[in-house]
Parts: C-alpha cells; structure tokens; sequence
C-alpha cells in the first residue's frame, strides 16, 4: 500500500499532466508486483467493489470514535473517507501495511457482512496517508485526475514504447496485467492476442463547429448518417464472439440476439439500433435493452436489435485499418455481400453534389432516427482514437449538451424515496490551477422513465461520495444528455450559464464523463 | 491553610491574562505595564509594554521584530530560574515551539498554574524540546484541536520532499514556512536528513535564521534565494531546495525560479481541501503546535486536574479533556492569529 497511497498523495495535488506522468511512471519503477498492476486497474477505473458502502466507512469509524468528536471532525473535513482516515486512532500492532494485492485479493473472497472486520484490520498498521487510500480505493472515489488514457501514456513511456501499442493490447488484458509488465520489463515477449477476441481501441470524430464548415474541402469527403444508437464493435475470432461498447464494455449478454447471429470472423464497426427490417425505433426504445445482465425473450421480439455497419477492422485476421476508407468501404460491401450477416446491415453513403445540399439534408433531417452526418476523409486510415481532420460528427439541431452528474436530490411526493433530481455540470479549467474541473450548469428532473428513474436511484446510491442532508454528492462518472430550449448568461450562477427548460434527453450509460462538454460549448450557445 | 485555586487570582482581562497577585500580563494582546511573554510570535509578543520579562531569545526576537523599544525595561530568566514578582514566582520552562519559547510557571501561596503559549511535542533540533512541570492549573492553546489533527513524523515529511527532489531534478522546489520557527527546522531537519547542499533563503527569512545562528543553531550553508535576476531563472536553482514566506511561494517572486514544484510546511496540510487552496504540490505536514493526541497526552503528563484553553479550536478539545475528568474551561480569548502558520 505504501507506494501506492503515496501515488495517489502525490496526483491529488498534481495539476500538470507532465508531472503526473513522472509520478506515475516513477511508481512503476518501484513497486512491486502485482501491486502496481492493482494500481494500474485502479487508476483506469477497472477495480470496484460494490459491497462497500459509505455507510459501512462511517460504522467503522463509530466502533472507535466519539461520535461527537467524528461529527465536528467530518464537518471540518468535509469528506467521509478522508475524515475517517485522519481520525482512526492509532494502535500498536505488529501487522505489517497491507499490499495492495492482499487488499484486492481480501475484498474479493470477503462475504460482504464480513467486510468491515477485515478492513478494520487493515487500517490498524496503516498511516493516515495509506488509511486514506485504502478507503477511497474501496469506496471507489479515487478522482485523482488520471484517466485511462494517461495511464496509458505512462505505460508507453515506462516500457519506452509506442502508446497505440499499449492500446492494441490493452482490451486482451486483465488486472493485474503480469503479462503487461513483464513485455514493458522486456521479460517476456509482447501479449499473444492472436485467438482473443480483443476490442481494438475504435476510431472517433470531432464534431464540425460552423465556423469550419466553410473552410472545408467536402469533396474530399464520404458522408453517412450518424444513427442515433450506441456505436458499437463486432468481434468474432476463433469462434468467440463479442459485442463491445466503444469504451470496450462488454455488452454482449444484453444483445443476445445478435450476437448469435455472427457467423463470421472479423471485427466491424457500426451502431447498435432496434428495429425490423431496417425501419429503426427511437432511441428509448434500445435504452430499454441497455445495462441488462440478460434478457427476456419477449423483450427480444419486442425490441429487436441490429448493427448497422459502418466500418471494417478486420476481414478474418486480415488487419485492414492501414486502408484509405474507400477500399476499406469496398472491402465492407464485399464482406456484407459474401457473409450476408443476420442482425446486420449497410449503412448507406449520402450522396451530395455540393456542400449545400448536405446542408439541406442535415436540417432535413429531424425527426428521424439520425443525429445529423459523419464526414469521413476518403484516403483517411483507420485510427484509433480521435485524430485531427479525418472524421467529422456534423450534428443537426436541438441544442444538446452532455453534462456530467454531480449531485442528485430527494424528490417531492411519491418520489421523495428516490433521489430524483440531478444537478449536472460541465468541463472547464480552473481559473487559477488550470486543472479540469466540473462547474454545474443546470438542474433536471424529468426526462427519464419510472425504470430509469429506479436504475439512477441505485446509481446514485452506489457512487455517492459525499452527502449533505438531502442531497448526495456522486462520483464524477454518470454523462446525461441534456436538451433545453436556450441558454442564456446568468451571473448569479458560477458557471455564468442558466439553461431553459433543461430535461434529461438520455442516460449516456455509455459515455466516459471526460468525453463530456465544456463550459464553452454552451456559452457558444448563447444566443 | 489550603492553596487559593488560581481562578481566585488570575483573571481573563480585555488585554489578556492578567495575574492579580503579581500584577502582570501574560502575553498581553494590547500594551500593558508589565507583561511575561511566553514567544516571539507576533501575535503572544505585541509591542509598546513598559516591561517586559521572557527568555534572552524571546528577548533577542522581539527586539529583532519590534524595534529596540529603549524606554522598555527587560528583564532576561533563564529557564527554571525563579524571580519574585508582587507576591508570586514566576519562573519559565521550554514550550519546544520555537527558539526561546517557554511555559510561564506563577506560583502563589501554593497554588500553581502554567500558561504554555503554543507547544509542542516533538524533538526539534533548533529549540528546547517541551518539559511538562507539574501545576494546578494547565493553559493551553488548541490550535489543531480536532481529533483529525494528528501530525505524522516529521522525518518521513521531510524524506517526501527529498523524494520529489529526486524525481524532479531539472526543477526547484520551493518551500513556505513562516519565518519564526518554521524556516529554521525545516533547515535543522533537511540537515538532520543528510542534505547538506546549500539551501536558498528568501530575503525575508535571512536576518531571522541569522539570528538563531548567533544563539547557537548552526543551520549550515545558507544562500540568498534573490540571486537570479526577474525573468532569468538561475540555473543553480535546478534541483535545489529554496524557502521563502507562503505569499511569495505562488507569488511574482517565484517566477525566477525554474519550474517551481510548490511545496508548503504546515499542520494545516494534513486536510487535502484545505491544502489544495493556494495551489500547493507538495503538502508537508510539519508544525510547530501539538497535534490532538499531544493535546491530551500532556494534560495527563502535567497532572493538572484543570485545563484553560486560551485559543483554537476549544470546543473539541473541552468536550474530550471532560470525557477524561479534567475540569476544562474555555477562555475565549481573541487576537491570538496564529502568525507562526502552525
Ligand atoms: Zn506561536
Ligand atoms: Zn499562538
């Protein structure tokens, strides 16, 4: 635990991403395995614990403190798990830290009523600082700033090799990723991924502001419509089948329906969509199918589901993302005509003789299931992650913006068991550390469905990191959708932004919260 | 006859503790005729007091800060000298806060009380280290005095700074301390730690290290941190250690240095929130206060069964020292600021 609770020591207060990449690339110099692989699914956000609540925390701390004295302590302190670090009164043991692999290894084979005896036992020979650490890192509200990416840059810079190789490999891997380390440490050789099923990292667009839509050569562009699902990859190899989310969630045991119908091998790329016979259904009707551990066969003939594909990764083990888009569109047509895949079809190339009229198409389309175009250079590879210039995200009307969650409230009524109403906020830098940094921007209480009203609920429940009466502080990593009519400047409001008639367009269940707006997005709005 | 309980002798006075029989001040916090002084921080030594008696430190630092006051009459006591006063003994006795600070022990017809100043517990190698003496009544102060307030060892503070100036060679790290105390362990522990590469001074920490220096504290190779001219970072300052006020460390003056790592020697760094205002990189939980468990611990080692609590956060503290038997009584007195950034 030492190296690792001084790690996260060190990030807390580390704005600068140079910085945090010594940090943490030091750290994988010293510590031990499989501790810093532990670390390292930490930091990327794969290690949780469910069965430990707050609540469990703030029990812990009443079996040795004054509760008045706790009381004082976290109203002074004002974080749950900081509080009880700091105020765990010390005793004498001869126990030794805890490695953070005991800590894993402990939490996973413990029965949760059991839980409480053993993380006890943990914070006796720990100091504040690794009392601290353990607690955030069970209660799962590390929020150091470090995101999958960096942690991945790191480990690029710390086995001096390429980040895309990091990212290649990094789907076929589970903590804690020996087989990763020991490739860095030039111990062994580069992870074999040939027979998995891996996620290959997907391509992503930048969305076309308008202030650059007349700058840009249309010509050397193909355009398609960007569909209103959740975009998604196929992969089939060695007669194992996956359906990923494009964060590399596995999501195949809700889409059952389409994976059986993969007969093939390769990796495609495409949007998830529900719907019969290419007449695609709104998209609350695929939120209907979304977060399911499984499915009921009358949900399956109710909503069916498809892929609508978009792209080729791999024709067998052919890898052709080093293709310009048209061959590699050629290369998808050819493949769709040969394997004539069930559950699957072509999206279609929009045909456009000038920029205007792709411009009339885009406004033209409201109402359908379609969230505006792609404009996707014609000799432009396939690249993982979002490169500059090559693919655009050319989004037509309702002003939308994606806001993260930051605290949700009781509600009134027949609602005040559920914390029903969500204050929601935006990216932007702090003024004065120029660190990353959500600021609220609107309110929203309606928008969602009874279910989905019971899914947040509980999500909230599980992610709260801090509470204040009656309303709970969640962790930084649930993204709404959020629709409102306009937007306009507020000075009583420390984002400066007030939204109209915000609502919960859709639970973006699938969104990282970094990928969510700035600030700016919306005083761009302002009209 | 049975001793008079100091609460019939020492009174709480709009100008602070005053002690009827001997008829004089302890840190006063407003000019008076005769006050004790317990330290030279601003907030326990004011100026403008007709006689002042402390240590021949406490002396040296108020002269140093206040001017030299010529009309004043000073009166040096070594510590565990005894001097009459009215009709009480005053004598003084190491507090372990900074260089020259002491407990003001009276003694009237029997009856005991000992007023700390600020204190602390741990070994410091630029001050006398804390010797509890034995009284009726214990004043304290109750700076960090809320259970969460429990200082780490110092050393291991100490060793995260040399840690990152390891990691971080090509950059500076600049640490705020305050200039009465903190400045010059920070200084005895980096040297106690085995740095004994030179350590760059603010302009405003010199005359004060100086000072400690000429009562006997070596703090080793010290150099002017002002060198460098605005605008053109020096490169001796790369992988250097450099101290200087907390204003300036996120201020102007801190633009010279390259690629500043801000680092800051202070209790208060033990909550992250409030570590994290100001722009710090590097918290280093070094203070010169007892921490809660050093609260409690020397009442026990006093043996006082009252405890007064003069400043801080007393309600914590009142509510524990009952839960163990002291009679605890709170002050309220106002104006002590903490100037020595604790
Ligand atoms: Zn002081
Ligand atoms: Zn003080």
């Amino acid at each position: 635990m030492t190296p690792f609770a001084n790690l996260l020591d060190r990030l807390i207060y580390t704005p600068a991403r140079n910085t945090k990449l010594a940090l943490i690339v030091d750290y994988f110099r010293h510590a031990p395995d499989p501790d810093r692989g532990w670390a390292l699914a930490a930091l990327t956000g794969g290690l949780s614990f469910p069965g430990v609540k707050a609540g469990a925390i703030r029990d812990l701390a009443m079996r040795r403190v004054d509760p008045v004295l706790f009381q004082w302590s976290y109203d002074y302190v004002g974080d749950l798990a900081e509080t009880t670090a700091l105020i765990w009164p010390e005793r004498r043991t001869n126990r030794a830290w805890p490695t953070l692999g005991e800590v894993v290894h402990g939490l996973q084979t413990t029965a949760r009523a059991d839980a409480p005896d053993v993380i006890e036992e943990w914070l006796d020979p720990l100091d504040a600082t690794g009392r601290w650490a353990l607690l955030k890192l069970i209660t799962g509200g590390l929020r150091v700033g470090v995101s999958a990416r960096l942690a991945k840059v790191a480990l690029a810079e710390y086995g001096k090799v390429d980040a895309t190789e990091i990212e290649e490999v990094w789907h076929g891997l589970t903590p804690p990723y020996g087989e990763l380390f020991a490739w860095l440490d030039g111990a062994a050789p580069r992870p074999d991924l040939e027979d998995k099923p891996v996620f290959r990292p997907p391509m992503l667009a930048h969305p076309l502001e308008d202030a650059e839509v007349a700058g840009l050569d249309f010509d050397a562009f193909l355009a398609e419509w960007k569909w209103d699902g959740i975009r998604v990859q196929v992969v089939s190899r060695a007669g194992q089948k996956r359906l990923y989310s494009r964060t590399g969630d596995d999501i195949g045991a809700g889409f059952p329906d389409v994976l059986d119908a993969v007969s093939f091998e390769g990796v495609l790329d495409g949007e998830l969509l529900v719907g019969i016979d290419g007449d695609v259904r709104p998209f609350n009707e695929l939120q209907q199918r979304l977060n399911r551990k499984s499915v009921t066969a009358a949900m399956l003939r109710k909503h069916p589901a498809f892929v609508r594909l978009y792209d080729i990764l791999f024709d067998g083990r052919e890898d052709l993302r080093a293709l310009p888009t048209m061959q590699r569109r050629a290369r998808l047509e050819a493949f769709v005509e040969r394997h004539a895949p069930q559950r699957m079809d072509l999206s279609e190339v929009v045909d456009f003789s000038s920029s205007d009229e792709l411009e009339r198409m885009r406004a033209g389309a409201r109402g359908t299931s379609t969230e505006g175009l792609m404009l996707k250079r014609r000799d432009a590879p396939y690249v993982a992650g979002r490169p500059k210039g090559l693919w655009y995200k050319w989004k037509r009307g309702p002003l939308t913006v994606d806001a993260v969650l930051m605290y949700a409230q009781r509600g009134h009524g027949k609602r005040s068991s559920f914390y029903s109403d969500y204050t929601f906020g935006a990216w932007r830098e702090n003024p004065e550390t120029g660190a990353a940094e959500l600021v609220p921007v609107g309110k929203a209480y309606f928008g969602f469905t009874d279910d989905e009203l019971k899914l947040l609920d509980k999500w909230v429940r599980d992610h709260t990191v801090n509470r204040f009466g009656p309303v709970r502080e969640v962790e930084h990593a649930l993204v709404f959708e959020v629709a409102f009519d306009s937007v306009n400047r507020s000075p009583r409001h420390k984002s400066g932004v007030a939204m109209r008639f915000p609502r919960i367009a859709r639970i973006r269940w699938d969104k990282p919260a970094a990928e969510a707006d700035r600030l700016e997005t919306l005083e761009k709005l302002i009209e | 006859m049975a001793s008079p309980h100091p609460e019939t002798w020492v009174e709480v006075r709009p100008q602070g503790l005053y002690v009827v029989p001997g008829d004089f001040y302890v840190d006063p916090l407003r000019a008076v005729d005769r006050a004790v002084i317990t330290h030279g921080h601003s907030d326990h030594a004011r100026a403008g007091h007709r006689s002042v008696m402390a240590t021949v430190e406490t002396l040296a630092i108020m002269a140093h800060r206040l001017g030299a006051q010529p009309e004043q009459d000073k009166r040096a006591l070594a510590y565990g000298e005894v001097m009459r006063v009215g009709e009480t003994e005053v004598s003084l006795h190491p507090a372990g806060h900074v260089l020259g600070s002491a407990q003001v022990l009276v003694e009237y017809q029997g009856s005991r009380i000992a007023v700390s100043g600020d204190y602390k517990r741990r070994a410091d190698p630029t001050c006398a280290a804390f010797v509890p003496v034995k009284c009726d009544v214990f004043v304290t102060e109750a700076t960090f005095g809320l259970p969460v307030f429990r200082h780490p060892d110092d050393r291991a503070e100490i060793a995260k700074l040399l840690d990152s100036v390891r990691l971080f060679p090509e950059r500076c790290h600049v640490v705020g301390v305050y200039s009465l105390g903190k400045a010059q362990r920070v200084i005895g522990l980096l040297r106690e730690a085995g740095w004994h590469r030179p350590i760059f001074v603010h302009g405003a920490l010199q005359p004060m290290c100086a000072l400690y220096e000429a009562h006997g504290v070596p703090l080793g190779d010290l150099r002017p941190a002002t060198a460098g001219a605005k605008g053109s970072p020096k490169d001796e300052f790369k992988g250097a250690i450099v101290l200087a006020p907390p204003s300036a460390i996120i201020d102007r003056w801190a633009r010279r240095l390259p690629d500043p790592v801000v680092c800051m020697a202070s209790g208060w760094m033990r909550v992250r929130q409030r570590a994290r205002q100001g722009g710090v990189e590097l918290p280093l939980i070094i203070s010169d206060h007892a921490d809660w468990d050093e609260l409690l611990q020397t009442f026990d080692d006093v043996g006082a069964p009252e405890i007064w609590i003069t400043h801080g956060r007393e309600e914590a503290l009142m509510h524990a020292a009952s839960a163990r038997g002291y009679r605890a009584r709170a002050l309220a007195l106002v104006g002590y600021e903490d100037e020595g950034g604790s």
